[in-house]
């Protein structure tokens, strides 16, 4: 390196970044340094990775569930989905759904606002913001809601052993999960206004919205992408590990008296979940890594800002793709323990 | 007293003729990219993905524009074929390393010439063979005449990983405008980006605009604003280390520009051998010893004209007879009223 005359260091990472990017979870401009560009762009792939994480493993579930199901048009439409979506491209899927929603989604000025609050356009999915007053007394109600419902739980699983009643759990926690944050705005001084974007002339042909939150279109593309792409593999792997459990199980659940609700939930499930975490944890993983694909379609991503403009603007290569390697390869390694863990929780106990 | 002043006279002289001997051999023994050059027997030439004008491919993969006349140029000098030259495409992003890391020896790729780059990363800028600025293109209806009519709020597209990405802070800082910085990496998104309306503007060099606003799905209905908001000269570049490459690079951009300036053309190169001005016989090699000192024959320059042209006759064929930029403005001789000024190869 010193042959071509490459200097070799860490220390650019406190100096002045001197660029924007569009869309960042945490305060930042030019002024700060590139190490705060960095945790920009950390942040931003964390939060596609993990919007697309929840949305494919819905999707992937009811998908997967509908591929079981006995009705010839449920099972047929899903089985097209998962073949279709799972063997194009993913880049390609990503370029479609931007580039077709950037085609198909109305200008500022052309849009019907859903609910009279939400604006779908061209520049972005403009959505209401809260102005919070006492906001953290509004969390705390929630964090003793949520403790609480630990525990009921406890008490009804304990209850359940002892005297063989069941406990409604699920319609008591949804029950303090609402009243315990209500009760907070009527006596804790809680108070939330809501902040409505307001369309913004820039030019004689040109507008936006203000004020609210401005979801890019990037963001809501690239999160559609990887999810539907993703979800197909989830499906697959969500058959596989209900059709792994076998039959006898489900005849047998039946013919105590159980529900076929309660067959789904006490018998199957469980059996089948210790069959679907392991390779779901693999499409995890993939989808991370695959958010990286952001750089082609302008989300400031990690490797949009810090292995784009940051190593660009600095040329120190080496040191850039290093850190974004390591920093992907953590992300990774997270998920994996995170995932692990979970299935050890899951998984048959030996008394 | 005077015994140590004879042994210190005895050593300067021998400093001298160690340094003398040295550089002689330097300038001698040629470049290592030089010999792998002939070696290889074509120079590798990292060019943009698609630039008209400056470096851009027709369906048959034949590359045109004045970035690439400068390797052919290069190419002309030094293999004797303007032909032999292997261009690879590079993002914004890739073009440093891949210079760097000896995948290419020239870059030539509308690259702006900065300090940080010249001195930080490995490079060498060799010279300028067009000046630039930055400039901003808008929709005709939307109304804007000038820069000065831009709001808070305003959404502008560009490409990834450029100067341009630093001039736009800059500048909208200045005007203490709010803006929204959509960058791709590929310039034929940015294009697609903002023909879709994702963007209220699109930002780039002045040249850049002219050339990639063709591109668009109707062209008419866009004007670039008259306002120049940065100096961007762009140039070949080579790699830190080897100054006899540097020299052969640099002099063949400035033989074209001279040869414009004598009248030397591609069409009248060989019959100016006998010209009765001394600095075009030493331009087409029929004076002087000019090449020996680059390591090279002495018709390289006489090559590079026959070959590839003066620089007019470049920057015909590429931007004006192409409809890019018609007017030559800066980069009109000096002579002319431009700022096209390389010194003389005597």
């Amino acid at each position: 390196m010193e042959n071509r005359g490459i200097t070799f260091g860490y220390g650019f990472l406190s100096q002045e970044s001197s660029f924007d990017v569009q869309f960042s979870l945490i305060e930042f401009d030019g002024s700060h340094s590139y190490f705060r560009a960095y945790l920009v762009g950390l942040l931003n792939t964390i939060l596609v990775s993990v919007i697309g994480i929840i949305f494919a493993t819905v999707i992937g579930v009811v998908v997967g569930i509908a591929r079981l199901s006995n009705n010839y048009l449920i099972n047929r439409t899903a089985a097209v989905y998962v073949e279709f979506f799972r063997n194009i491209p993913l880049l390609l899927q990503i370029f479609f759904w931007y580039f077709a929603a950037l085609r198909a989604l109305p200008l500022p000025q052309d849009t019907e606002p859903m609910f009279g609050v939400f604006f779908l356009t061209i520049k972005g999915f403009f959505v209401p913001a809260f102005v919070w007053n006492n906001l953290d007394i509004f969390i705390y109600s929630i964090i003793a809601a949520i403790i609480s419902i630990i525990f009921i739980k406890i008490y009804a699983r304990k209850k359940q052993e002892n005297e063989g009643i069941q406990t409604p759990v699920l319609s008591i926690s949804i029950g303090l999960l609402i009243i315990l944050p209500l009760l907070s705005f009527l006596f804790g001084g809680v108070d939330a206004s809501v902040e409505v974007p307001v369309i913004k002339q820039l030019s004689q042909s040109g507008f936006t919205y203000e004020g609210g939150i401005k979801l890019p279109p990037e963001l809501i593309s690239l999160a559609l992408a990887l999810s539907l792409y993703t979800a197909t593999f989830i499906a697959e792997c969500v058959r596989a590990g209900v059709q792994g459990v076998s039959k006898g199980q489900k005849e047998a659940a039946a013919s105590i008296g159980l529900t076929p609700n309660q067959v789904l939930k006490l018998v199957v499930m469980p059996q089948a979940l210790r069959i679907i975490i392991p390779p779901t944890t693999n499409q995890y993983l993939n989808l991370t890594k695959n958010s990286s694909l952001a750089a082609a379609i302008a989300y400031p991503d990690l490797v949009l800002v810090f292995a784009g403009t940051a190593l660009m603007q600095t040329g120190r290569a080496i040191e850039i793709v290093s850190i974004t390697m390591l920093t992907y390869l953590s992300l990774s390694i997270s998920i994996s323990i995170f995932m692990n863990w979970y299935n050890k929780k899951i998984a048959i106990k030996e008394k | 007293m005077f015994k140590y002043l004879k042994q210190l006279t005895s050593l300067v002289a021998m400093v001298a003729v160690l340094f003398t001997f040295t550089t002689e051999t330097m300038a001698a023994k040629k470049s290592k990219t030089l010999k792998n050059t002939q070696k290889k027997g074509f120079v590798r030439c990292g060019v943009s993905q698609g630039l008209p004008g400056f470096s851009n491919a027709d369906a048959a993969g034949n590359w045109t524009g004045v970035d690439v006349d400068v390797c052919r140029a290069v190419a002309a000098a030094v293999l004797g074929d303007a032909n032999k030259v292997k261009f690879t495409p590079l993002s914004a992003k890739e073009r440093f390393t891949a210079l760097t890391s000896n995948e290419i020896d020239i870059l030539s790729r509308n690259t702006t010439w900065t300090l940080s780059r010249d001195a930080d990363i490995g490079l060498t800028f060799v010279g300028v063979n067009f000046y630039d600025g930055q400039g901003f293109m808008v929709r005709k209806n939307s109304g804007y005449s000038s820069v000065n009519d831009f709001k808070n709020g305003i959404s502008a597209c560009t490409n990834l990983g450029t100067t341009t990405e630093l001039n736009m802070r800059d500048f909208f800082n200045s005007k203490g405008i709010s803006y929204e910085p959509v960058t791709f990496e590929k310039a034929d998104e940015v294009v697609a980006a903002y023909d879709a309306g994702r963007c209220d503007t699109y930002t780039t060099d002045k040249s850049g605009l002219a050339a990639q606003r063709i591109k668009l799905s109707s062209p008419d209905d866009h004007i670039v604003l008259p306002e120049t908001i940065s100096k961007e000269p762009l140039g070949p570049v080579v790699r830190q280390g080897d100054s006899v490459w540097e020299d052969i690079v640099r002099w063949s951009l400035n033989t074209m520009i001279e040869a414009e300036e004598y009248g030397v053309t591609s069409a009248n190169a060989d019959s100016m051998k006998t010209s009765d001005n001394p600095a075009v016989k030493r331009l087409v090699g029929a004076e002087g010893e000019l090449g020996a000192a680059l390591g090279l024959d002495n018709d390289w320059s006489l090559r590079i004209i026959k070959q590839v042209g003066n620089y007019g006759e470049s920057y015909k064929r590429n931007i004006a007879d192409t409809g890019i930029l018609p007017d030559r403005g800066p980069n009109e001789l000096w002579t002319k009223g431009g700022i096209l000024y390389v010194p003389p190869a005597r």
